[in-house]
């Protein structure tokens, strides 16, 4: 067995004029979620396209495993469970069939298909459905059944294009659960542009945006980027007054005023919320909120997709 | 060897349980055993010739696959496309030169049964005289023959797009071509400036001449390599059509 390990290496796709993947280079190792985050059109799904083998790389290639995309492909494809965009599927078929078919096509044969495919429908809470035919089903019973055409034969390595997009918050909830379930002994890639997405389930994130690679990061790291990392807010009665003199203390590089809400900036390596909490002591304020900011994904993302680096 | 074998038969049992899954198989059936009933007793004369032979049966097939067959075809690979699942289908641990293969078996099979069905006409010819039930029989493979050679260019045609109107027309067009390749509607195109070595090339790709070879009773090898080497071809066309835009 080879190891658990994907190696993309300056991987290109153009078309036509168009370059939607522009020198990807990256690699996952076991027990990684890997997020690939970025602006729609930015190359998240051409880039898995490519690695599942439906694309060919205009140039560049990457390795599943060992074994290379271009030259191995039937292999490397035997390592991935892929859900596409939308979780696309044959409407006309009964759940049961089609996860057969699937599980079939995987190399299971007879009985063993049969069992794979009940496996699948058990592990994906689709014990209701079996026997109704794809096209019948809501949209969150769809994409269980594209989860469970993926895991069907106990992949190694998950590649999942937005798995969670238009589903309700538990539908949500529960993919996010089963894909934390089998994080630990597998890799893991999903795409995603819910940036709450890479907090949940991902402990590695990629931004993309424009088919290059701008910021490779933990989700912590990522948030860590933010201007509003151990930033301050509060809110206060007389809030000018207020910022005024906050302003003064050498620990605040910038006091802001938004809303009503003073958000207040910390100086390079300064903690600020101690700081806060005493001056509101002893100054008497009167306030009604507190709170110590952890950072803001959203602002991260905008500023890393639309204005270069952090 | 046998894992790619059972790949084919893989494909080929979803695509067939997809066909009666939904009305397609049915109208389908119904529509070519009519229209082959009609062709046959109305237009071709079958009791007034007064011959115990299916030659009025089987001389409209290729009209009647003109249509029909294309009508089968042109969901093939555009409704994958339409619908997403070719993504699925051609990420799959199975090659696309095995997904064609399989699906066009699937279609095959299922004109195969369609045609299979048209027995009571056989049965008809043999209570009403004493046919040769060889020539009959050769007809009957002439015939899935050649709707195998029209279905192999619906394949690729329905490869080429993702709508399936648009897969009809070029299916229809393209067969009519075929069709007619050795008629001097056509070879009038060519005679004048083409060379004689082309030109018997073209006339030599009619599938008419062939099938008129094969329904007569004469099962020559040339004929049946003739429509192998059809099927073949545009199977291997689909699949580089396949290959080349699988993202559009």
């Amino acid at each position: 067995m080879n190891e658990l390990k994907i190696v993309a290496t300056d991987l290109h796709k153009n078309f036509g004029s168009l370059l939607a993947v522009n020198g990807l280079s990256f690699e996952v190792g076991a027990g990684e979620v890997l997020g690939f985050l970025g602006p729609n059109g930015a190359g998240k799904s051409t880039t898995m396209k490519m690695l599942t083998g439906f694309l060919t790389p205009t140039s560049g290639t990457a390795l599943i495993n060992g074994h290379d995309i271009l030259d191995d492909s039937l292999a490397a494809r035997r390592c991935v469970g892929y859900l596409p965009e939308g979780a696309p599927s044959y409407g006309e078929m009964t759940v049961r069939r089609f996860l057969e078919f699937v599980a079939r096509a995987r190399g299971f044969a007879g009985k063993e298909a049969v069992r794979a495919a009940g496996a699948a429908i058990e592990r994906l809470n689709l014990d209701r459905v079996p026997e109704q035919t794809v096209e019948t089903l809501s949209k969150g019973f769809k994409r269980r059944v594209g989860l469970a055409q993926a895991i069907i034969h106990d992949p190694s390595v998950l590649i999942l294009d937005e798995p969670t997009d238009g589903l309700d918050p538990n539908q949500k909830h529960e993919v996010r659960q089963l894909i934390r379930e089998m994080s630990s002994e597998k890799i893991i890639v999903i795409s995603t542009h819910l940036l709450e997405e890479v907090h949940a389930v991902c402990n590695r994130a990629m931004i993309i945006a424009d088919g290059r690679l701008l910021v490779d990061d933990t989700p912590a790291g990522l948030i860590a980027r933010s201007r509003y990392h151990d930033a301050v807010t509060l809110v206060v009665e007389q809030p000018e007054r207020v910022a005024s003199v906050l302003s003064e203390l050498p620990q605040a590089r910038k006091v802001e005023l938004r809303e009503g809400e003073l958000t207040v900036f910390p100086a390079e390596g300064s903690k600020l919320f101690q700081v806060i909490s005493d001056a509101v002591r002893e100054n008497g304020w009167s306030v009604s909120e507190l709170r110590l900011e952890a950072g803001r994904l959203d602002e991260v993302f905008r500023q890393v997709t639309q204005g270069g680096t952090v | 060897m046998s894992g790619s074998v059972a790949a084919v038969v893989n494909v080929t049992r979803r695509e067939l349980s997809g066909y009666f899954s939904t009305p397609v198989a049915w109208v389908f059936i119904v529509i070519f055993l009519v229209m082959s009933g009609v062709f046959t007793f109305y237009i071709g004369s079958f009791y007034e010739r007064g011959i115990a032979d299916l030659e009025p049966f089987f001389q409209f097939h290729p009209w009647l696959y003109l249509f029909l067959v294309p009508a089968i075809g042109m969901r093939l690979w555009a409704e994958e496309r339409r619908s997403g699942t070719i993504e699925l289908l051609l990420t799959l641990p199975i090659t696309t030169w095995q997904a064609v293969l399989g699906k066009f078996l699937a279609a095959w099979l299922f004109v195969g049964l369609a045609l299979d069905l048209t027995f009571p006409v056989w049965l008809t010819v043999n209570y009403l005289g004493d046919p040769d039930n060889g020539v009959v029989l050769a007809g009957y493979i002439g015939s899935w023959l050649m709707a195998g050679g029209f279905l192999a260019i619906a394949s690729c045609m329905s490869a080429l797009t993702r709508n399936q109107v648009v897969a009809f027309i070029l299916s229809v067009v393209v067969c009519f071509g075929f069709l007619l390749s050795g008629l001097p509607m056509v070879m009038n195109l060519f005679t004048g400036w083409a060379p004689q070595g082309l030109l018997d090339v073209i006339a030599n790709f009619s599938f008419l001449a062939h099938f008129a070879a094969i329904s007569k009773g004469v099962i020559d090898l040339r004929d049946l390599v003739y429509f192998g080497l059809v099927i073949a071809l545009w199977l291997l066309a689909t699949t580089i059509v396949l290959e080349m835009k699988k993202a559009d």
